[in-house]
Protein backbone atom coordinates (compact mmCIF):
# COMPACT_ATOMS: atom_id res chain seq x y z
CA UNK A 1 0.00 0.00 0.00
CA UNK A 2 1.11 3.64 -0.28
CA UNK A 3 0.72 6.95 1.02
CA UNK A 4 0.43 8.19 -2.72
CA UNK A 5 -2.87 6.25 -2.66
CA UNK A 6 -3.74 8.00 0.55
CA UNK A 7 -2.75 11.58 -0.46
CA UNK A 8 -1.51 12.29 2.59
CA UNK A 9 -1.33 16.21 2.09
CA UNK A 10 2.74 15.92 2.96
CA UNK A 11 3.20 13.75 -0.07
CA UNK A 12 3.15 15.90 -2.87
CA UNK A 13 6.15 18.02 -1.11
CA UNK A 14 7.97 14.95 -0.73
CA UNK A 15 7.80 13.87 -4.35
CA UNK A 16 8.34 17.33 -5.43
CA UNK A 17 12.09 17.48 -3.42
CA UNK A 18 13.08 13.98 -5.06
CA UNK A 19 16.08 14.63 -8.28
CA UNK A 20 15.22 12.73 -11.16
CA UNK A 21 18.52 12.28 -12.48
CA UNK A 22 18.71 10.73 -16.39
CA UNK A 23 21.27 8.44 -17.58
CA UNK A 24 22.69 8.03 -13.89
CA UNK A 25 24.60 5.05 -13.23
CA UNK A 26 24.24 4.18 -17.18
CA UNK A 27 22.14 5.30 -20.29
CA UNK A 28 18.18 4.79 -19.74
CA UNK A 29 18.44 4.46 -16.34
CA UNK A 30 16.03 7.34 -14.71
CA UNK A 31 17.91 7.82 -10.85
CA UNK A 32 15.69 8.51 -8.44
CA UNK A 33 17.74 10.94 -6.49
CA UNK A 34 16.50 11.44 -2.41
CA UNK A 35 19.39 13.99 -2.14
CA UNK A 36 17.26 17.05 -2.61
CA UNK A 37 14.97 15.65 -0.53
CA UNK A 38 17.24 15.59 2.64
CA UNK A 39 18.16 19.17 1.83
CA UNK A 40 14.80 20.15 3.02
CA UNK A 41 14.20 19.98 6.34
CA UNK A 42 10.55 20.00 6.61
CA UNK A 43 10.11 17.68 3.57
CA UNK A 44 12.52 15.33 5.22
CA UNK A 45 10.83 15.77 8.61
CA UNK A 46 7.50 15.04 7.22
CA UNK A 47 8.96 11.68 5.24
CA UNK A 48 10.27 10.19 8.67
CA UNK A 49 7.21 11.60 10.25
CA UNK A 50 4.79 9.17 8.25
CA UNK A 51 6.85 6.22 8.48
CA UNK A 52 6.74 6.59 12.59
CA UNK A 53 3.20 7.39 12.41
CA UNK A 54 2.83 4.34 11.04
CA UNK A 55 4.98 2.46 12.88
CA UNK A 56 5.05 3.61 16.63
CA UNK A 57 3.06 1.81 19.24
CA UNK A 58 3.42 -1.44 16.99
CA UNK A 59 5.75 -3.69 18.98
CA UNK A 60 8.37 -3.05 16.60
CA UNK A 61 11.79 -3.40 18.25
CA UNK A 62 13.99 -3.94 14.97
CA UNK A 63 14.27 -1.24 12.07
CA UNK A 64 17.15 -2.82 9.49
CA UNK A 65 18.49 -0.22 7.22
CA UNK A 66 19.75 -1.59 3.75
CA UNK A 67 23.49 0.83 3.03
CA UNK A 68 23.66 3.17 2.54
CA UNK A 69 20.87 5.28 1.55
CA UNK A 70 18.34 2.79 4.55
CA UNK A 71 20.99 4.40 6.99
CA UNK A 72 19.89 8.43 5.79
CA UNK A 73 16.16 6.99 7.06
CA UNK A 74 16.53 4.38 9.47
CA UNK A 75 18.22 5.56 12.68
CA UNK A 76 15.56 8.23 12.69
CA UNK A 77 12.57 6.06 12.20
CA UNK A 78 14.05 3.81 14.65
CA UNK A 79 15.07 6.32 17.49
CA UNK A 80 11.91 7.81 17.63
CA UNK A 81 9.55 4.66 17.73
CA UNK A 82 11.94 3.02 20.61
CA UNK A 83 13.64 0.36 18.27
CA UNK A 84 17.20 -0.71 17.73
CA UNK A 85 18.76 0.04 13.98
CA UNK A 86 20.73 -2.66 12.46
CA UNK A 87 22.73 -1.98 9.43
CA UNK A 88 22.45 -4.16 6.67
CA UNK A 89 25.81 -4.10 4.65
CA UNK A 90 28.23 -5.38 2.22
CA UNK A 91 30.70 -7.58 2.60
CA UNK A 92 33.48 -6.98 4.65
CA UNK A 93 32.17 -3.93 6.15
CA UNK A 94 30.73 -5.23 9.64
CA UNK A 95 33.60 -6.14 11.90
CA UNK A 96 32.08 -8.95 13.73
CA UNK A 97 30.61 -12.46 12.91
CA UNK A 98 28.00 -12.04 10.51
CA UNK A 99 25.64 -14.17 8.43
CA UNK A 100 25.41 -13.55 4.66
CA UNK A 101 22.66 -13.29 2.30
CA UNK A 102 22.92 -13.41 -1.48
CA UNK A 103 20.70 -12.32 -4.23
CA UNK A 104 21.00 -11.64 -7.75
CA UNK A 105 22.12 -8.36 -9.54
CA UNK A 106 20.74 -7.74 -13.74
CA UNK A 107 24.33 -8.73 -13.88
CA UNK A 108 25.53 -11.22 -11.51
CA UNK A 109 24.98 -11.33 -7.66
CA UNK A 110 26.04 -9.55 -4.58
CA UNK A 111 25.84 -9.92 -0.83
CA UNK A 112 24.20 -8.42 2.23
CA UNK A 113 25.47 -9.03 6.12
CA UNK A 114 23.93 -8.44 9.08
CA UNK A 115 25.82 -8.76 12.50
CA UNK A 116 25.09 -12.27 14.71
CA UNK A 117 23.37 -11.50 17.29
CA UNK A 118 21.91 -7.83 16.49
CA UNK A 119 18.57 -9.47 15.91
CA UNK A 120 16.81 -11.99 18.51
CA UNK A 121 14.44 -14.50 17.65
CA UNK A 122 10.63 -13.56 18.05
CA UNK A 123 11.68 -9.46 17.36
CA UNK A 124 9.08 -7.68 15.28
CA UNK A 125 11.07 -5.64 12.17
CA UNK A 126 10.87 -3.14 9.61
CA UNK A 127 13.13 -3.00 6.76
CA UNK A 128 13.91 0.37 5.26
CA UNK A 129 15.41 1.39 1.77
CA UNK A 130 15.23 4.70 -0.26
CA UNK A 131 13.79 2.71 -3.02
CA UNK A 132 12.39 -0.91 -4.20
CA UNK A 133 13.03 -1.38 -7.64
CA UNK A 134 13.17 -5.42 -8.41
CA UNK A 135 12.88 -5.86 -5.03
CA UNK A 136 16.34 -7.81 -4.69
CA UNK A 137 18.03 -5.81 -1.93
CA UNK A 138 14.86 -5.73 0.14
CA UNK A 139 14.38 -9.60 -0.66
CA UNK A 140 17.51 -10.52 0.72
CA UNK A 141 17.23 -8.41 3.51
CA UNK A 142 14.03 -10.08 4.63
CA UNK A 143 15.74 -13.01 4.58
CA UNK A 144 18.16 -12.27 7.03
CA UNK A 145 15.94 -11.34 9.41
CA UNK A 146 13.95 -14.29 9.16
CA UNK A 147 17.10 -16.58 9.40
CA UNK A 148 17.57 -15.22 12.64
CA UNK A 149 13.77 -16.05 14.26
CA UNK A 150 12.31 -12.26 13.56
CA UNK A 151 9.52 -11.92 12.05
CA UNK A 152 9.51 -8.91 9.37
CA UNK A 153 6.22 -6.85 10.00
CA UNK A 154 6.40 -5.06 6.82
CA UNK A 155 9.13 -3.22 4.47
CA UNK A 156 9.43 0.39 4.18
CA UNK A 157 10.83 2.52 1.06
CA UNK A 158 9.79 6.16 0.24
CA UNK A 159 9.98 5.37 -3.26
CA UNK A 160 8.56 2.63 -5.69
CA UNK A 161 9.04 2.00 -8.98
CA UNK A 162 6.06 -0.10 -9.53
CA UNK A 163 6.58 -1.11 -13.26
CA UNK A 164 9.68 -3.34 -11.51
CA UNK A 165 7.26 -5.17 -10.11
CA UNK A 166 9.85 -5.51 -6.59
CA UNK A 167 6.53 -6.11 -4.55
CA UNK A 168 5.99 -9.58 -6.29
CA UNK A 169 9.22 -10.70 -5.00
CA UNK A 170 8.48 -9.84 -1.43
CA UNK A 171 6.33 -12.96 -0.58
CA UNK A 172 3.65 -11.39 0.76
CA UNK A 173 5.46 -9.54 2.82
CA UNK A 174 3.40 -5.96 2.90
CA UNK A 175 5.11 -2.81 1.38
CA UNK A 176 4.50 0.82 2.64
CA UNK A 177 5.96 3.50 0.17
CA UNK A 178 5.16 6.92 0.45
CA UNK A 179 5.50 7.93 -3.64
CA UNK A 180 5.47 6.19 -6.30
CA UNK A 181 7.60 6.78 -10.01
CA UNK A 182 6.89 5.37 -13.60
CA UNK B 1 38.05 18.87 22.64
CA UNK B 2 36.38 15.96 24.35
CA UNK B 3 32.98 16.25 25.61
CA UNK B 4 34.21 15.68 28.97
CA UNK B 5 36.18 18.15 29.72
CA UNK B 6 34.03 20.56 28.07
CA UNK B 7 30.97 20.53 29.80
CA UNK B 8 29.94 17.26 29.98
CA UNK B 9 32.41 15.74 33.16
CA UNK B 10 30.68 12.69 34.64
CA UNK B 11 27.65 12.59 32.77
CA UNK B 12 26.61 9.33 32.94
CA UNK B 13 25.40 9.61 29.30
CA UNK B 14 28.98 9.04 28.17
CA UNK B 15 30.10 6.05 29.98
CA UNK B 16 27.10 4.13 29.05
CA UNK B 17 27.69 5.26 25.50
CA UNK B 18 31.49 3.89 26.03
CA UNK B 19 30.16 1.21 27.76
CA UNK B 20 27.94 0.50 24.27
CA UNK B 21 30.70 0.50 21.64
CA UNK B 22 32.09 -3.14 21.03
CA UNK B 23 35.84 -3.26 20.44
CA UNK B 24 36.90 -5.93 17.31
CA UNK B 25 40.49 -6.67 17.62
CA UNK B 26 42.26 -7.02 14.68
CA UNK B 27 39.82 -6.11 12.10
CA UNK B 28 40.38 -5.00 9.59
CA UNK B 29 43.53 -6.10 9.78
CA UNK B 30 46.24 -7.43 12.51
CA UNK B 31 47.02 -4.80 15.16
CA UNK B 32 43.65 -2.35 14.73
CA UNK B 33 41.10 -2.75 17.47
CA UNK B 34 37.90 -1.36 15.69
CA UNK B 35 35.75 0.23 17.37
CA UNK B 36 32.03 -1.05 16.26
CA UNK B 37 29.64 1.24 16.92
CA UNK B 38 26.68 -1.07 15.31
CA UNK B 39 26.40 -2.20 19.23
CA UNK B 40 25.55 1.29 20.24
CA UNK B 41 23.09 1.10 17.18
CA UNK B 42 21.06 -1.55 19.40
CA UNK B 43 21.13 0.40 22.75
CA UNK B 44 18.00 2.44 22.04
CA UNK B 45 18.92 4.73 24.94
CA UNK B 46 22.94 5.31 24.82
CA UNK B 47 21.63 5.77 20.77
CA UNK B 48 19.11 8.55 21.44
CA UNK B 49 21.45 10.07 24.64
CA UNK B 50 24.60 10.27 21.38
CA UNK B 51 22.07 12.11 18.96
CA UNK B 52 20.49 14.21 21.97
CA UNK B 53 24.14 15.23 23.07
CA UNK B 54 25.24 16.88 19.95
CA UNK B 55 21.58 18.16 19.43
CA UNK B 56 22.07 20.29 22.33
CA UNK B 57 25.58 21.24 21.52
CA UNK B 58 24.51 22.68 17.94
CA UNK B 59 20.81 23.63 18.02
CA UNK B 60 21.98 27.51 19.23
CA UNK B 61 25.19 27.57 16.66
CA UNK B 62 22.52 28.74 13.62
CA UNK B 63 23.84 25.43 12.29
CA UNK B 64 22.35 24.75 8.97
CA UNK B 65 23.94 22.07 7.46
CA UNK B 66 24.62 18.56 8.73
CA UNK B 67 27.49 16.75 6.63
CA UNK B 68 27.95 13.47 7.37
CA UNK B 69 30.68 11.21 5.75
CA UNK B 70 29.98 7.75 4.07
CA UNK B 71 28.43 5.23 5.58
CA UNK B 72 29.02 5.67 9.09
CA UNK B 73 28.33 9.29 9.50
CA UNK B 74 24.94 8.91 7.61
CA UNK B 75 23.61 6.65 11.01
CA UNK B 76 24.70 9.82 13.13
CA UNK B 77 23.59 12.66 10.59
CA UNK B 78 20.57 12.93 9.76
CA UNK B 79 19.11 12.26 13.58
CA UNK B 80 20.85 15.24 14.61
CA UNK B 81 20.40 17.34 11.03
CA UNK B 82 16.50 16.46 12.14
CA UNK B 83 16.27 18.13 15.27
CA UNK B 84 18.25 21.17 14.90
CA UNK B 85 17.02 22.02 11.56
CA UNK B 86 19.11 21.91 9.11
CA UNK B 87 20.00 19.79 5.72
CA UNK B 88 21.38 16.40 5.67
CA UNK B 89 24.47 16.49 3.02
CA UNK B 90 25.90 13.18 2.47
CA UNK B 91 29.54 13.00 1.26
CA UNK B 92 30.26 10.33 -0.45
CA UNK B 93 32.94 7.67 -2.08
CA UNK B 94 32.87 7.94 -5.68
CA UNK B 95 30.66 7.70 -8.39
CA UNK B 96 28.04 6.75 -5.54
CA UNK B 97 26.25 10.68 -6.33
CA UNK B 98 24.40 10.45 -9.53
CA UNK B 99 24.12 14.66 -10.14
CA UNK B 100 27.17 17.13 -10.78
CA UNK B 101 29.67 16.68 -8.08
CA UNK B 102 32.80 18.03 -6.35
CA UNK B 103 35.49 15.87 -5.55
CA UNK B 104 38.14 15.99 -2.64
CA UNK B 105 40.99 13.31 -2.78
CA UNK B 106 42.83 12.74 0.81
CA UNK B 107 45.75 10.21 1.68
CA UNK B 108 45.41 6.70 2.93
CA UNK B 109 47.75 4.81 4.89
CA UNK B 110 48.61 3.05 1.18
CA UNK B 111 47.39 5.59 -1.32
CA UNK B 112 44.30 8.00 -1.59
CA UNK B 113 41.10 8.17 -1.76
CA UNK B 114 37.94 10.44 -2.89
CA UNK B 115 35.39 11.97 -0.73
CA UNK B 116 32.31 13.34 -3.15
CA UNK B 117 29.94 16.54 -2.83
CA UNK B 118 26.59 17.30 -4.82
CA UNK B 119 26.93 21.10 -6.21
CA UNK B 120 24.83 23.53 -4.99
CA UNK B 121 23.74 21.12 -1.56
CA UNK B 122 25.66 23.83 0.33
CA UNK B 123 25.74 27.36 -0.23
CA UNK B 124 28.01 30.33 0.52
CA UNK B 125 28.04 31.88 3.82
CA UNK B 126 25.96 28.55 5.51
CA UNK B 127 27.36 27.59 9.09
CA UNK B 128 28.03 23.79 8.94
CA UNK B 129 29.08 20.46 10.90
CA UNK B 130 30.51 17.56 9.69
CA UNK B 131 29.83 14.43 11.40
CA UNK B 132 31.57 10.96 11.73
CA UNK B 133 31.36 8.23 14.11
CA UNK B 134 34.99 8.01 14.46
CA UNK B 135 38.30 10.49 13.91
CA UNK B 136 41.71 8.77 13.13
CA UNK B 137 44.21 10.66 11.42
CA UNK B 138 41.98 13.26 10.35
CA UNK B 139 42.55 12.81 6.84
CA UNK B 140 39.03 11.91 5.50
CA UNK B 141 37.51 14.52 8.00
CA UNK B 142 40.28 17.23 6.80
CA UNK B 143 38.74 16.46 2.78
CA UNK B 144 35.30 16.94 4.47
CA UNK B 145 36.30 20.31 5.38
CA UNK B 146 37.78 21.22 2.21
CA UNK B 147 34.64 20.40 0.80
CA UNK B 148 32.38 22.85 1.99
CA UNK B 149 34.95 25.11 2.51
CA UNK B 150 35.36 25.51 -1.18
CA UNK B 151 32.06 26.26 -1.92
CA UNK B 152 31.96 28.46 0.49
CA UNK B 153 30.36 27.26 3.67
CA UNK B 154 31.95 28.28 7.58
CA UNK B 155 32.77 25.09 9.20
CA UNK B 156 31.86 25.46 12.59
CA UNK B 157 33.11 22.31 14.05
CA UNK B 158 33.74 18.52 13.35
CA UNK B 159 31.36 15.80 15.61
CA UNK B 160 32.56 12.45 16.17
CA UNK B 161 31.50 9.76 18.68
CA UNK B 162 34.74 8.40 19.14
CA UNK B 163 38.29 9.91 19.04
CA UNK B 164 41.34 8.29 18.68
CA UNK B 165 44.28 9.01 20.56
CA UNK B 166 46.24 10.53 17.59
CA UNK B 167 43.42 13.40 17.18
CA UNK B 168 43.45 14.24 21.17
CA UNK B 169 46.54 16.27 21.11
CA UNK B 170 45.62 18.31 17.64
CA UNK B 171 42.21 19.30 19.15
CA UNK B 172 41.76 21.15 15.95
CA UNK B 173 41.68 19.89 12.01
CA UNK B 174 42.83 22.30 9.36
CA UNK B 175 42.05 24.82 12.10
CA UNK B 176 38.41 23.80 12.52
CA UNK B 177 37.63 22.52 16.37
CA UNK B 178 36.90 18.77 17.20
CA UNK B 179 34.04 17.59 19.18
CA UNK B 180 34.44 13.91 20.30
CA UNK B 181 32.12 11.92 22.84
CA UNK B 182 34.12 9.24 23.95
CA UNK B 183 38.10 7.69 23.27
CA UNK B 184 38.40 4.26 22.19
CA UNK B 185 38.48 1.50 24.34
CA UNK B 186 41.51 -1.13 24.33
CA UNK B 187 39.89 -4.26 25.00
CA UNK B 188 36.15 -5.64 25.18
CA UNK B 189 36.42 -8.65 27.36
CA UNK B 190 33.06 -9.76 25.78
CA UNK B 191 33.62 -10.17 22.13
Amino acid sequence: MSAYRDKDPRIDGIQSKIRVVPNFPKPGIRFQDITTLLLDPKAFKDTVDLFVERYKGKNISVVAGIEARGFIFGPPIALEIGAKFVPLRKPKKLPGKVISEEYVLEYGRDCLEMHVGAVEPGERALVVDDLIATGGTLCAAMKLLERVGAEVVECACVIELPDLKGRECLNGKPLYVLVESH
Amino acid sequence: MFAAENGLKGDPRLQAISDAIRVVPHFPKQGIMFQDITTLLLDHKAFKDTVDIFVDRYRDMDISVVAGVEARGFMFGPSIALAIGAKFVPLRKPKKLPGEVIAEAYELEYGSDCLEMHVGAVKQGERAIVIDDLVATGGTLSAAIRLLERVGAHVVECACVIGLREAKGQCRLNGKPLYILVEPREVDGCY
